[in-house]
């Protein structure tokens, strides 16, 4: 288990290396930072002396050197726009962006489960063809469009739930979440679907049936740990896409968190804040490939002892 | 859309039994398909030629008409409402079709050349190429689409060369994965040694033995992928770093109408549905053409759907 930990952890720390540098270079592509910076009538000598004093003028190996250091201890700078320090900025929008996106995993990935094991226990049958229409529509469905949908009809329309902001009971989770859930659900109702069907005809589950377990036992006790593989590996990557629907979610339901915030940045052009929340969000999904990983390995104990493809 | 017509032998006309059915008739049966291939063909009908008998109708501006609903009353222009300068909103929607598929498409046929052609040489080369290449999928994968987006678009200006060269590098991987996948498998396969013992070159059996044989896959993936390249360009869009005003795509349009919601619900809602529409009979497509290119399991579509049996599972390296 040590072994199988270390080298997924080398393997996937391959990317994180990848955005570190990737940044950096960003960051000397998006112009001098100089005139970034100073006010257009900043005099030359103005200029060297910021240039000097920020350690623009070293050259580019001592610069990403320096850099490494700064990210080391979460020192991105201030931010543009307010002057806060960027670390500070990104790690309080974390948390919310995080509990929002573990709620949906949560939801999406029982849910599915349910939903897919009950459509594939009779294939072909009027569940299973609801199941399969739903879960396409679901997967499709632009999640902006869903979500402007949700707050004309049950926040203007009928005024059931409000139509924006983090202040207030349970109510407020409502929209959101069921924006974000919407795609992740439908395409794992499809994974668990197909991956249920295979397990369900496997001899192994005509043993236990034969032997008088009932559906019940079969499909959770039997069939899930084969089926669940699959549905892990794509609800992994799903959750690293959940950062495109973090963006759209908080955007349009004025959620404070980090994907509120690389949007605003961007388009203020605050690079410092923009360049933390990049790295943050990187080094949360190293973190989340690993979890994945160690699932695998957990369930599957042939996965433990594969050697590396 | 991918039409499997090219892999059916013409030729072999001595045993009628044994010819597969044509692409068409076999769609014809199914009729959820059929209709998806409709919308489809037709969405596309609309994009390369809306254009032509629009004239100035997207841009054109009538602040008397501002915020009109849907009505019979105003001909064509009025049919679907208007926006707050008096735009049409069909007209804008014909005009958007046109923007979102220029995007769409090359993105889909860049990534799936690209990633294709990558793949097929790692899998059947194996080795460091493979892992290289596995490693370089793997970096690209694991990064949301929109946050490279975001980075990429804050360095270079936000416009459609951009766009489409974004969605194809993010896509790549997608294609890479499932012909790496294919082509493993196939090297060992008896007719490959065949062609190479007889000298063939690498780049030849890639071409003349496993391509042929990948690309029904690969053609399945790119039918998905499409929904998924049209969504992320809808929500750049939509979140104001994609397409710029003054062009028009339908992401934009629902932007652009958010702010009337409450007075005038169909700028935002008609978009909306255009895309959902487009993505659907996309994904109906796509299952559709996984049974019909694949030959062992074509015959099921000459059944009555209920008699098909459990279809297969949604391939895992579509989603990401």
């Amino acid at each position: 288990m040590a072994s199988f930990l270390r080298r997924r952890v080398v393997s996937s720390a391959i990317p994180l290396v990848f955005v570190v540098l990737g940044v950096f270079c960003l960051a000397r592509l998006t112009g001098n930072p100089v005139d970034l910076y100073l006010p257009l009538s900043a005099t030359s000598q103005q200029r060297a002396e910021f240039s000097a004093a920020h350690g623009f003028d070293d050259s580019l190996p001592v610069q990403l050197w320096d850099y490494l250091g700064n990210a080391a201890r979460l020192d991105f700078g201030v931010s543009l726009r307010t002057g806060e320090p960027a670390d500070a900025m990104v790690l309080e929008a974390f948390p919310i962006t995080l509990q929002l996106a573990g709620m949906t995993m949560l939801l999406a990935v029982t849910g599915a489960l349910l939903v897919g094991s009950l459509a594939a226990y009779r294939p072909q049958s009027a569940v299973d063809r609801l199941a399969g229409l739903l879960s396409m529509t679901a997967a499709s469905i632009p999640d902006f469009w869903f979500a402007i949908m949700g707050v004309l009809v049950f926040g203007v329309a009928l005024d059931w739930l409000p139509t924006s902001g983090t202040l207030g009971g349970p109510e407020v989770w409502v929209l959101p979440l069921a924006t974000l859930l919407i795609r992740p659900f439908g395409v794992l109702v499809q994974v668990v679907r197909g991956s249920m069907v295979g397990a369900l005809s496997a001899p192994y589950v005509k043993v236990a049936r034969s032997k008088g377990a009932g559906a019940l036992r079969v499909v959770f006790g039997h069939a899930l740990r084969n089926a669940v593989t699959p549905v892990l590996t794509v609800a992994g990557d799903l959750a690293v896409g959940l950062v495109n629907g973090a963006v759209v979610v908080e955007t349009i339901f004025g959620w404070p968190g980090i994907g509120k915030l690389m949007i605003d940045s961007i388009l203020q052009r605050d690079f410092a804040v923009l360049q933390a929340a990049v790295l943050l969000t990187a080094v949360t999904i190293f973190a989340l490939n690993i979890l994945v990983d160690v699932c695998h390995a957990l369930i599957d104990p042939r996965v433990r002892q594969a050697v590396p493809a | 859309m991918p039409a499997p017509d090219g892999r059916i032998p013409s030729g072999a006309a001595t045993s009628s039994r044994s010819r597969p059915p044509r692409w068409w008739l076999l769609l014809g049966r199914d009729r959820t398909a059929a209709a998806a291939a409709t919308v489809l063909a037709l969405v596309f009908l609309v994009a390369l030629s809306g254009r032509l008998f629009l004239g100035d109708r997207a841009v054109r501006q009538d602040l008397r008409a501002s915020l009109r609903p849907p009505s019979l009353d105003h001909g064509f222009s009025g049919l679907l409402g208007t926006d707050v300068l008096g735009r049409s909103v069909l007209a804008r929607l014909v005009d958007a079709a046109g923007t979102t598929l220029s995007i769409a498409v090359p993105a889909v046929l860049c990534s799936l050349l690209i990633g294709s052609a990558l793949g097929l040489w790692a899998g059947y080369h194996g080795g460091v190429r493979e892992s290289v290449a596995m490693r370089v999928a793997d970096v690209i994968l694991s990064f949301p689409s929109l946050l490279i987006a975001v980075v990429v678009l804050y360095v270079f200006a936000p416009g459609a060369m951009n766009i489409v060269l974004i969605l194809a590098v993010a896509r790549i991987p997608v294609y890479l994965r499932t012909a790496r996948a294919e082509a493993a498998e196939l090297r060992s396969r008896l007719f490959v040694d065949a062609a190479r013992t007889f000298g063939t070159p690498a780049s030849a059996i890639i071409v003349r033995h496993l391509l042929p044989i990948a690309l029904p896959t690969l053609l399945t993936v790119a039918t998905l992928d499409f929904c998924f390249v049209m969504l992320t360009e809808s929500s750049l869009s939509f979140l104001g770093i994609g397409i710029q005003p003054p062009e028009v795509s339908w992401g934009l349009m629902v932007a652009q109408g958010r702010q009337y919601l409450r007075t005038a619900w169909w700028i935002a809602v008609l978009p909306g549905l255009a895309i959902m529409l487009t993505t659907v009979s996309a994904t109906v497509l796509a299952a559709w053409v996984r049974l019909a290119t694949d030959p062992g399991q074509r015959w099921r579509l000459t059944l009555p759907r209920k008699r098909r049996g459990a279809r297969a599972a949604v391939p895992p390296e579509m989603i990401a």
